[in-house]
């Protein structure tokens, strides 16, 4: 968990610096700043083939569900040897089948339908793999999240909902978008199981994704759960977020779920400090090698494009 | 060869392909207790069970999207959209998901899915329910767009669909459901991509599109009587647009009629005229005419909308006056 918490940090601080300071990455970027504990704690409790949808805020659930880092930057940079071959960018970072990271999409809220589709096409064929998505609160005011949401309760779908209520849709507070006194409450408005969790404590996330992978898995039975928590950074890479109170700021960063996560393994005995500097080594120089393995991709050359955009017989 | 209506010949593709292939899942409104509301899926939820004919809730995003999901996992889901109408409420999950998702992912991500819909101009549905909207889903590369225009075609090309890797919007006319036509028992499928000649003529060509191909037909029968030598051609599919049919045939007649069933500005006929400008310009003996619907919704009145269709008298007229009668 702590390796896979520091990878998603040291990953996101890498394309910061790599757009701000160094501007060798351009365009648009969604950093999963403050948000790691909710993927690696979802992913902790879901298995290699569980089928998982999610956002242009993906960066963070690609690395949590085993797409490999240098594949992730490679794509990034828009290079041939990204898992997307560089055609899908930042926003869908998080499509590598192979890991069981399906989908991400760009279109907020558009998830939910698909992942109603998943569920069903494993419920169907009576897998023992389950769906899960992710999406922000924003996307609790689309049709979609309600008309996908809907159908996974109606069909009974082994869907997890993962609902990242990081407090702002771009600069939009909750409080003034979402009519309902929680979003936990639109979940159980569908008559679905709603847990909320902890989204700056790994720990929370995991127990809570847990039960309801159980629940998916043994009963076909969606659980909705919205994970509370706070982008560190504002909406995208250039976003510095300023519309937000100070104080409000310093109260979540001082709930850091890295730092907070790091004292408590301190504070518990599970690791030492030394113990936990070899983790951050680790992790330092797989982003150092991912960052080199990117730079050295070269580009897919143009007159291929076409061949991607329709599957043979 | 023993006759079909246009929407049991539907029906029989769908069956054949429900069939031989366990994978394939219908899903859409009022399509299986209902039956559907033209009766397409008739006796399909008996035979096949609620597994796989799926009635679903009044949510196009979710209908299309979860068709989306089912061909991610494998499946090859033919979801049916009620009218044409409803499209737009599940355009982003054609349009922007499912036909970008192989580009996007770099060829990782395969989406066999088709969606079924129709247009029910010439059913006095109104404005609302009447729409036919093909130029809209002409901007969405990976999206394959078919439009059978007889029984025959349209199970054919059905098959075809269903069993095609990619996203397919399969574009019925709710006005020839109840139309028949020579359906032979045996196997056979239509490949996508493939125009036909329907009938040879000298002097002028007339393209049709869906129901404009009967008008067309007639219309080439009337102007025989006048001296005339029309050849029709059924464009069958607009993605991929077979531009080579067309294109030898304008070279022959040097003269080119569009007709179809959408308004004029900005619809397909527009597309395939600028085509065949770039491709045949110095066969052209005049304009390329589209016979289309005006630039207006559609109007209720009975006696209005058929004022306000495109028919072969229509076609007749400009055919004769670009022939100069």
């Amino acid at each position: 968990m702590l390796q896979s918490l520091l990878l998603v940090r040291r990953f996101e601080e890498k394309v910061e610096e790599l757009f701000i300071v160094k501007g060798a990455l351009i365009g648009p970027s969604h950093l999963y700043l403050g948000l790691e504990a909710i993927a690696v704690g979802a992913m902790s409790a879901l298995s290699h083939d569980d089928l998982i949808v999610t956002t242009y805020r993906g960066h963070g659930h690609a690395l949590a569900k085993g797409v490999p880092a240098k594949l992730c930057m490679a794509e990034l940079f828009g290079k041939e040897n990204g898992n997307c071959k560089g055609l899908g960018g930042s926003m869908h970072v998080a499509i590598y089948p192979k890991v069981g990271s399906l989908y991400a999409t760009a279109i907020v809220g558009s998830g939910i339908p698909i992942a109603a589709g998943v569920g069903l096409g494993l419920k169907q064929r009576k897998s023992k793999n389950i769906a899960a998505t992710f999406f922000g609160d924003g996307a609790c005011n689309t049709g979609a999240f309600h008309e996908g949401t809907n159908l996974i309760a109606v069909w009974k779908l082994p869907v997890l909902l993962f609902c990242e209520n990081n407090q702002y849709a771009m600069s939009t507070p909750v409080k003034r978008a979402v009519s309902s006194p929680s979003i936990a409450e639109r979940g159980r408005s569908y008559g679905i199981e709603t847990i909320v969790a902890d989204g700056n404590d790994v720990i929370s996330v995991y127990l809570a994704a847990k039960t309801a992978a159980e629940r998916a898995r043994s009963k076909s039975e969606p659980t909705f759960i919205e994970c509370v928590t706070y982008k560190t950074k504002g909406h995208g890479v250039y976003d510095k977020g300023e519309y937000r109170p100070k104080e409000e700021v310093e109260k979540w960063l001082a709930r850091d779920p890295v730092v907070t996560f790091k004292k408590k393994l301190l504070d518990s005995k599970t690791m030492t400090q030394s113990e936990i500097d070899t983790v951050e080594e680790t992790v330092k120089n797989e982003i150092e090698e991912s960052v080199a393995f990117a730079m050295q991709g070269s580009v897919l050359p143009f007159n291929t494009i076409q061949d991607y955009v329709y599957a043979e017989e | 060869m023993r006759e079909l209506t246009y929407a049991d010949a539907l029906r029989e593709g769908l069956r054949e392909e429900m069939l031989r292939d366990p994978s394939v899942i219908l899903l859409g409104e009022e399509i299986g207790v209902f039956q559907g509301v033209y009766k397409v899926t008739r006796g399909l939820l008996e035979e096949f069970g609620p597994e796989r004919v799926r009635d679903t809730p009044i949510s196009e995003a979710a209908i299309a999207g979860a068709a989306v999901g089912l061909a991610l996992t494998g499946f090859k889901p033919v979801a049916e959209i009620m009218y044409m109408d409803f499209m737009p409420i599940c355009m982003d999950q054609l349009a922007t998901q499912a036909a970008k998702m192989r580009f996007m992912s770099g060829g990782q991500l395969k989406v066999p899915l088709v969606l079924r819909t129709q247009y029910s101009l010439g059913r006095q549905h109104g404005s609302q329910h009447s729409q036919f909207t093909p130029a809209w889903f002409l901007q969405v590369p990976g999206l394959k767009i078919v439009l059978p225009s007889n029984p025959y075609d349209a199970k054919g090309l059905l098959k075809s669909a269903i069993r095609d890797s990619n996203p397919v919007l399969f574009l019925e006319s709710g006005l020839l459901y109840r139309t028949k036509g020579p359906v032979p028992e045996e196997e056979y499928t239509i490949p996508l991509g493939q125009a036909e000649v329907k009938r040879k003529g000298d002097d002028i060509t007339i393209l049709g599109i869906s129901r404009q191909v009967g008008e067309a037909l007639t219309a080439a029968t009337k102007l025989e009587q006048t001296g005339i030598s029309a050849e029709v051609i059924d464009i069958r599919t607009l993605q991929p647009l077979d531009l080579k049919t067309i294109v030898e045939s304008v070279k022959r007649t040097s003269r080119l009629i569009i007709a179809s069933d959408d308004v004029k500005t900005g619809g397909v006929g527009a597309e395939i005229s600028a085509s065949v400008s770039e491709n045949a310009f110095g066969y052209l003996d005049a304009p390329i005419a589209r016979v289309a619907c005006p630039d207006t919704p559609i109007p209720f009145s009975p006696p209005l909308e058929q004022l306000y269709m495109p028919n072969a008298d229509k076609i007749v007229e400009t055919a004769k006056a670009i022939m100069g009668q």
